[in-house]
């Protein structure tokens, strides 16, 4: 279990501090799989990254399973069970698929076992599995890869931030069965998704929305989703384009 | 029968992966003398006219053979200047193994200068790989200057990977290619330098027949108070393709100069020149800590990655 008590962070803008995050308090309970959502700039990708380790907060604490991680390095809290996926993967030069799914694991598995990960998020394993993580990849096969390393990783609270970003639709509706099946295999484990996409929305079991830093609503998802539909935090961008042209309503 | 003494072997497995005497063609020199040699029935190593080095002579159309060539130090203070001329017949496909490992556990300098011709004949392949190596704890310097002077005939083809990952004090590598019409050439080098090593790798690549291609990459950490300088200049003298690429990993307080050179004599020759210097990108180092790797191991990782 994940609790968040009390955290605030914010980054030095133009000398002044910019609050992004204000007081947030929640819970991540085992065997959930729980979405943030909200409007973009609202602080969500910093949550993620605040519990992954990446940034450290300014004030409030961290609990994983009990333990205080709040000065914990991201090393680890990975080593304790936090997998994060990011939002913009990054490339490595030299470093193959099948080394990072390696790494991920913490062992040397063969090739095969490696190979399920890649099947798991839509990629063809046989060719991507040698492949360099690098430039040739596109956006696309790059965030397919990445969750695939946090697959492999077997965390016991996966955080995926904003795993839509980038994907074309054919890899969106094999990402969807990739989360169901996460869902199916959950046990004890939790997964923590950063997303704006109805279709992730319509899988979570508990949804949180952020806005200007703090939780404007949270709930089971049945309670919370009748309350978004319509909201800028719920509708997707072209819908939102139309809106304002006045097109559609 | 060779024998090789511990450190020998070591070295030898180190520069050219070999862990006992090769098969086919080989010359094995250790402390300025050869320590055995084998010709076969289509390549031949004799010693050059004034035994400063070697001649080899490759049948034409000789395919699948390997010739191993490498050269061990063990002792302190040895200087050296050897070349060794390669006669590459037509339409043969062969690998050559080279490379030069230094223990020097002494307090003199220890150097070792290589100067390999390779003459490629008409639609000849050539993969030459080229590994130095330095060990030893001795105050003695670890010296390496090798040349390698390439003429690629007509259609001909060389793959040259040179590798200096370790414990060479100081290096001026320079490289000369001549490539006649459709000729082919690709260098792949990979460079480590630590501690206060200095390490220079000058190319010249003249294009010189239509169709000719050249691309070379290196790719280069400079670790610790070390300094690097890769020079690559292309001359297109015909309708041709060139590319050089510089690709680096700055850390500690390690230097790192890279000097673009492209001519085009030719409107038809199209060169084209990247150079990218800078430390290891945070993300890279943060994404394998979120793996649970240390920083220092995702360093490692991301180093070895790059040099693979």
């Amino acid at each position: 279990m994940l609790e968040l008590k009390n955290i605030s962070f914010g980054v030095d803008s133009d000398g002044m501090n910019k609050e992004i995050i204000r007081d947030i308090s929640l819970t991540i309970p085992d065997g959930k799989l729980v979405v943030i959502t909200g409007p973009n700039g609202g602080g969500k990708s910093t949550l993620a990254r605040l519990i992954a380790g990446i940034e450290k907060p300014d004030s409030g604490q961290i609990f994983f399973n009990g333990t205080d991680i709040t000065d914990m390095s991201i090393t680890e809290r990975a080593k304790m069970g936090i997998g994060f996926a990011f939002q913009q993967p990054v490339r490595f030069k030299g470093i193959q698929v099948l080394d990072l799914i390696r790494l991920a694991r913490g062992k040397n598995i063969p090739a095969a076992n490696a190979c399920e990960y890649l099947s798991a998020v839509g990629l063809c394993a046989r060719d991507y599995i040698d492949r360099e993580v690098n430039n040739s990849l596109s956006g696309g096969e790059l965030k397919r890869i990445e969750i695939a390393t946090v697959l492999a990783k077997e965390s016991q609270i996966s955080i995926f931030d904003e795993p839509e970003a980038g994907i074309d639709l054919w890899s969106f509706n094999n990402l969807i069965d990739v989360f169901k099946g996460m869902r199916d295999n959950i046990k004890d484990s939790s997964i923590l998704i950063i997303s704006h996409q109805e279709r992730i929305l319509n899988i979570a079991d508990q949804v949180i929305v952020i806005k200007d830093g703090q939780v404007t609503e949270e709930g089971s998802r049945d309670e919370v989703l009748p309350d978004l539909i319509g909201t800028a935090s719920y509708t997707a961008k072209c819908a939102k384009f139309k809106d304002e042209e006045g097109e559609t309503k | 029968m060779i024998k090789l003494d511990e450190i020998q072997k070591r070295l030898l497995s180190e520069v050219a992966g070999l862990h006992k005497v090769p098969e086919g063609a080989f010359n094995i020199r250790s402390n300025s003398e050869s320590i055995g040699r084998a010709s076969s029935a289509n390549i031949e190593i004799i010693p050059r006219e004034g035994g400063d080095g070697l001649e080899i002579h490759i049948k034409p159309g000789t395919k699948n053979e390997s010739v191993h060539i490498p050269v061990v130090m063990t002792k302190t203070g040895l200087k050296e200047v050897v070349y060794n001329d390669f006669y590459i017949g037509e339409g043969s496909d062969v690998f050559i193994v080279a490379g030069c490992g230094i223990d020097n556990c002494g307090p003199q300098d220890s150097e070792h200068d290589g100067i390999h011709r390779f003459y490629v004949g008409k639609n000849a392949k050539m993969k030459y790989v080229e590994k130095h190596y330095g060990s030893g704890d001795g105050t003695g310097k670890r010296i390496l200057n090798p040349g390698t002077e390439l003429y690629l005939e007509e259609g001909s083809v060389a793959e040259l990977e040179m590798v200096q990952i370790k414990g060479v004090d100081d290096t001026d590598r320079v490289t000369t290619a001549e490539l006649a019409a459709g000729a082919k050439l690709t260098v792949r080098e990979r460079l480590m330098t630590h501690g206060s090593q200095r390490a220079i790798s000058k190319y010249v690549v003249n294009l010189n027949g239509a169709g000719a291609t050249a691309d070379v990459v290196s790719r280069s950490v400079a670790r610790d108070d070390s300094y690097q300088k890769f020079d690559a200049v292309l001359n297109g003298n015909a309708p041709c393709s060139g590319h050089t690429e510089c690709d680096s990993i700055i850390m500690d307080h390690g230097r790192i100069l890279a000097v673009p050179g492209l001519e085009a004599n030719d409107v038809d020759a199209a060169l084209v020149h990247e150079a990218a210097i800078g430390k290891i990108a945070g993300d890279q180092l943060i994404k394998l800590m979120t793996l649970g790797l240390t920083e220092q191991e995702a360093e490692e990782q991301i180093i070895n990655g790059f040099l693979k």
